[in-house]
Order: C-alpha cells, then structure tokens, then sequence
C-alpha cells in the first residue's frame, strides 16, 4: 500500500515539474479592499485585471494566469503584511501586486524584499514606497507628481496668490508641501494653509474662512470619496464662484468613480491628474469601449482600473523580456526602463526609482454628452516624481 | 461672525435632526441602539433613489424616508429587537452594531460601494439675504425643519396621552400593561417613530454629507455624543447639546482651524464631567 502511493506521489511530482516547465499557471497576489467605505477600489482593481486577461485570453507571457485576492478591508498595514507573507508562503505567487493605500504599500515592502518577490503597486501614492525595497516598481502615481504640475500651471496661468486646504493626513502633508514648493518656485506665494480633518462632516466654516480671506484662489486636495463632494456642496452652495475665487484641486476631487454621483457642484473645476475616462486616445477608447462591454454602464473605469491594467501589461511586457522567467532580480532589472503606450498616454517606469513618468493632464469637469467628465485641455509630459532623483530629466 | 453663528446652528439642527430618533430609542426605550445610523442610511437611500430614479419630488421623499426607515425598524423591532428589550446593555450593543456592519454589506450589495447621486431642488438652492445676512437656503431649510420636528415632539410626547403612556410603560412594565396598555404595540409605536426620525435626518443630510454604505458608522460618534451629552430621553436635551456641538464645532474650525476639529470633544468632555446624565436629565427614570 505504502510502496504504491509513494509511487502515485513520485509520478505526480513528476508530471507537476513537467507541467511546470510547460505552462504553468503564473501565480499573482492582488492585495486590496473588497470590503469596508472603501471597496469600490478592489472592484476597480478587479475589473482593470480582468479586462487585460480577458484581451489576452487569460494568459501572461504564454502562461495561464491565477489571481489569488487579499482583502485588507481599507488602510491596514498589519494585515496587509501578513496577507503578502500569506500569499508568498502558502499561496506561493510569484508576483504581488494591489496595494490601494500606502500603508500597507510601505508593510509590504519587507516582504518583498525578504522574499525577491516583484510587487507592482497599482494605487498606493506616497512618494517613498518605492525606496522601501528594491522589488517595487510603481504604476500609478504620486501625489507629488500631479499635484506639482497643478501648482505650476497656475502659477503660469494668472495666479500669484494661493489658499490650500488638503485633508489632515500623510497624503495632504505631501500635498500642501509639493504644492508650495512649486508654486514658489514658479513666483507665486501660498498666502494661507488649512487641513481639515479626515471625518470632517462639514466644511461651511473652512469656506466662510477662505470667502473672508479672499485669496486670488485655492488648491485643495482630498482624497477621492465623500470628502470633495461635500467641499464642492458647500462652495457651491455659498456663491463662491460668484467672488471670483478660482478653484484648482487634483484629480481626487472628480474621480471617475463618484464624478456622477458629485453631480454639477464639480462642474467647471480645474483638476491635474495621469487619467481621464475622457481621454481622446485611440488606445484609451477602446479600453472604455471594451470595459463597457465587460462591465456594462454602471461601473466607470477610474484611475484604479486603468493602472490595474497597466500592471498586468507592465508583467506581460517584463515577462516577454525574461522569457517567462519570473524570478524576483530577473523581472525588475526587465521593469526598469519599461515603456509602453497605456490608455492614460505614454507612460516609463524610471530605471533609478522604479518609479512611474507619465504626462500629468489639466482637466475641466465638462457636461459632455450627457455625462460628467474630466476634459483634458493641458499636459505636462514625462512628469516624474518631483520628490526623487530620477534620471529623468524635470 | 453672524454667518459662523448661522452655520453653526444650522449644522447642529442638522445632528439634531439625525440624532433625536436616538434619544427616543435610548432614552425612552432603554434600547442602547447603535444601529442608528443604519436606519438613517435606509432614509438617505430613500430619498435619494425616490428622486434620481422615480423623479419625486423633495418634500415627499422626506416623507418617504420617513417611512421607509420606520418601517425597517418595525420589521426589526418584531424580529430582533423586541427579544432584547430586557436584555442587558451588552447583549444590545452585539446585536445592534450587528446590524450595523449588515446594513453597510446590504447597501454596498444592493447599491454598490459609491456615492449616491443627490441634486438639490431648485427652491432650495443659492443663497437667501434676511436683515443684511447672507444664508444658504439650504441651511435655512434645516434649521426651520428642526424646529418643526422639536415643536412635533414637545408636544407628541410631553403633552399628550401617547407620550404618557410610554414613559409609563418604560418605568413600570407591569403596571402600566395592568392599566390596560398594550406594551408590546405601543413599544412597537415608539421604536418605528425613533427609526422614522433617524430615515427624516439621513435624508435631510443629504444635502450637506455624503451618502454612501458606510454612513451607518461614520457619523455614530457624533450622534452618540449629542445624545449623551443632551440627556438621553428628553427631547429638549439633544437639542441643546446639538446646537452646542453645531456652534462649537463651525466657530472653533473657522477661528482656530488648526485645534478646530478637537474642540468639541473637549466640550463634550467637559459637560459630561460637570453632569453625568447629560445636560437634561429625564425624571422620573430609576
């Protein structure tokens, strides 16, 4: 009995290392929220995922694909490690990836390192998580690297005189900073600053402060959810526009995913950010047109979905380079210097910092066709983090 | 400064509003109940699909959140909550934050983790100049709908018969049920009108918060401290607190913007310290 089971297990062993050789399955940890205020994240992740497999009918690099889900149920640093130690031990992924926000993007990184694992981050935008381990390469964005670009086209535009209001935490610190520094550096001065907190159900007294003020106008940045609709409410509701204050945020403000449900307070706000669902490519039509057809009219792609697809095209591309070898120092050094057209536009991934360079676009939130969009009217090209020394030239 | 006082007031009729359903539940009932803001949300979704799907008018899908928060909460009053009315404090607390986390899995299934989309109607919208004074007509809307909602209460509760015979029925169960008082249906009464007050504040609120799954938990601590620090089971008491904390909260972010956000729960604090049962305290209770 003993001898024919070990002989079952051997020949097992056997075909499993010659399947493995074959094809097979490439195994990817997607670690995000699928549940809590913050799932539509996961789902975004998900669908941009399963868009590009589907596209490529479910194969990476010639390899079947597995996609093992990590729910982190918001930001969870703890439990976003031991998911990625789950995932890298028991579930045996070769590739991590997900990574909403950037606390657990930061948890992450020793994983990654201990283990060579490549992790691609797919949201998570807080400038130094790419120098956390030398396995991560960043496809999304950095709050630095959009918010930079918006201090200086209004600088350049008209505006010598600015008021911020960034939400009370890491991501508004980054923001109010990089915004000043550009801003000065292009002449214009930061005449007052407020954070406000993150569960901040009114904002009528931050408003009725900056209507006193009366700045020329106001940068604000918060992060996409209930925060900005219930800003723009107010401002709206208070005739600010008919002051003459002008407002500039970043692309949080009208995400894709609750520019409708904002409604017309967003229309005629000026915002920087890497996508745009509007984005006039050819490239970026057919991923609308294709999402749609997966997806149908009640989910928009937003920022999310269109990096998740990016990071499985950044694997697909880093693999062809390796020939399908998915070992951790072999997948990053092909990572490096990476260029590919994305819907978002021509996007690298800078060789230094493992870091994203994309064109920033300034947009209007336009009533078009019906719908609320982002109508890009201005770019920045090959805009890296203006935190770190890439080699990428400013 | 008249515009911070006037915003303030606003904001706290606007907790009001959310909040007295509680005080009726928690202090005239003796249910801590921390779904609460659960039957707010059923309100918020209730008005907000009346009016972008079915294109109802503002005023009867307040009605209609009225209703349909009332509703659930006579569901769940016959289903869940009328077994724990003797239970003791924690046994409530699991099951009411219970209903809490099913409530945002409900929504976010039903309507999906997003925002829901709400648009003002026109008379409500811009801007409105009493006595030299700029007001949002929104605001003023809230305010005067607080002040219906108390007078509606005042006088529903402390001055008529029905009023009467639920804080007989909570002090004493079993005299008032042996005056002729048919307990259960009348606690039935009280906790779908407690749910129907949550549903009327979650769909006023729409105008000014956001709506989304996770309203249910988001705003409880706000509505717990304004009924704990008003005095749980009166009216005027939550009213009080809710101006206070409304005030406290709009004139300490607008004049000291960097401890702003704190300084209510310094005032809650400190009210709480000097009067342990609130601001009002209920006769007659213990």
């Amino acid at each position: 009995m003993k001898m024919i089971q070990k002989a079952a297990i051997a020949s097992l062993a056997a075909f499993a290392f010659a399947a493995h050789a074959a094809d097979a399955p490439l195994r990817i940890g997607l670690i995000a929220t699928y549940s809590g205020p913050y799932a539509d994240y996961g789902r975004q992740f998900d669908a941009g995922v399963a868009l590009y497999l589907k596209e490529h009918g479910g194969k990476i690099a010639g390899r079947p694909v597995e996609i093992v889900r990590k729910d982190t149920a918001g930001p969870a640093p703890d439990v976003a490690r031991r998911l990625a130690q789950e995932l890298v031990v028991r579930d045996k992924v070769q590739i991590l990836t997900g990574l909403d926000f950037s606390p657990n993007a930061y948890a992450v990184a020793p994983v990654a390192t201990q283990a060579k694992i490549p992790t691609l981050v797919m949201n998570a935008a807080s400038s130094a998580i790419t120098s956390g381990s030398p396995y991560i390469a960043r496809l999304s964005f950095t709050v630095q690297q959009v918010t930079d670009p918006m201090a200086r086209w209004m600088a350049r535009n008209g505006v010598k005189e600015a008021y911020t209001v960034v939400a009370d935490y890491a991501s508004g610190a980054d923001a109010e900073t990089a915004f000043g520094k550009a801003f000065a550096a292009e002449g214009g001065k930061v005449v007052g600053a407020v954070r406000t907190p993150m569960n901040n159900p009114d904002f009528s007294a931050y408003v009725q402060r900056i209507k006193d003020a009366k700045p020329q106008a106001v940068f604000f940045f918060f992060p996409s959810g209930v925060m900005p609709p219930a800003f723009l409410k107010v401002w709206k509701a208070r005739g600010m526009d008919e002051t003459g204050i002008r407002l500039y945020a970043t692309g949080e403000a009208t995400d894709d995913s609750y520019l409708e449900a904002t409604g017309d307070v967003a229309l005629g706000l000026v915002t920087s950010h890497h996508y745009s669902y509007a984005h006039p490519s050819p490239k970026n039509r057919k991923f609308v047109s294709d999402f749609v057809a997966e997806f149908g009219t009640g989910l928009r792609p937003s920022y999310f979905a269109v990096t998740a697809y990016d990071a499985m095209a950044a694997i697909d591309l880093a693999l062809a380079k390796t020939r399908g070898d998915a070992a951790g120092d072999k997948v990053m050094a092909a990572l490096k210097g990476l260029r590919f057209e994305s819907p978002r536009g021509p996007v690298e991934i800078d060789p230094l910092t493992r870091d994203i360079v994309q064109t920033v676009y300034i947009r209007r939130t336009e009533r078009v066709k019906g719908e609320l969009v982002n109508v890009e009217f201005d770019r920045f090209e090959k805009v890296a983090d203006p935190a770190k020394d890439g080699t990428v030239a400013r | 400064m008249a515009t911070v006082l006037f915003d303030g007031v606003a904001y706290g009729m606007l907790l009001f509003l959310i909040a007295v359903g509680l005080s009726v539940t928690l202090g005239l009932m003796n249910f801590v109940n921390l779904a609460h803001g659960s039957f707010a949300m059923v309100g918020g979704y209730a008005a907000s699909l009346a009016m972008s799907r079915w294109g109802i008018g503002f005023l009867p899908a307040l009605a209609a959140a009225f209703l349909a928060a009332a509703l659930t909460g006579a569901l769940l009053e016959v289903l869940l909550y009328r077994r724990l009315y003797r239970a003791s404090p924690l046994d409530q607390v699991l099951l009411s934050i219970g209903i809490v986390f099913v409530s945002i899995a409900t929504c976010t299934w039903l309507f999906g983790p997003t925002m829901q989309p709400f648009q003002l109607p026109p008379w409500l919208e811009g801007r409105l100049s009493i006595a030299g004074l700029e007001v949002v007509r929104y605001r003023l809307f809230l305010i005067v709908s607080g002040m219906v909602v108390l007078a509606a209460l005042l006088l529903g509760l402390g001055r008529m018969r029905y009023g009467a015979m639920v804080r007989a029925a909570v002090d004493n169960r079993r005299v008032a049920a042996g005056t002729g008082i048919h307990v259960p249906r009348l606690f039935l009464l009280t906790f779908s009108l407690g749910c129907g007050l949550a549903g009327l504040g979650g769909a006023l609120s729409l105008g000014v918060l956001g709506l989304d799954p996770y309203f249910a938990l988001r705003y409880l601590v706000v509505v717990l401290m304004v009924v704990c620090v008003g005095g749980a089971g009166t009216v005027i008491g939550p009213f009080i607190a809710a101006l206070g904390i409304g005030m406290v909260d709009v004139a300490g972010k607008y004049y000291l913007p960097q401890a702003g956000a704190f300084l209510i729960y310094a005032a809650a604090i400190a009210v709480l310290l000097l009067r342990p049962d609130g601001i009002v305290r209920r006769k007659g209770l213990r």
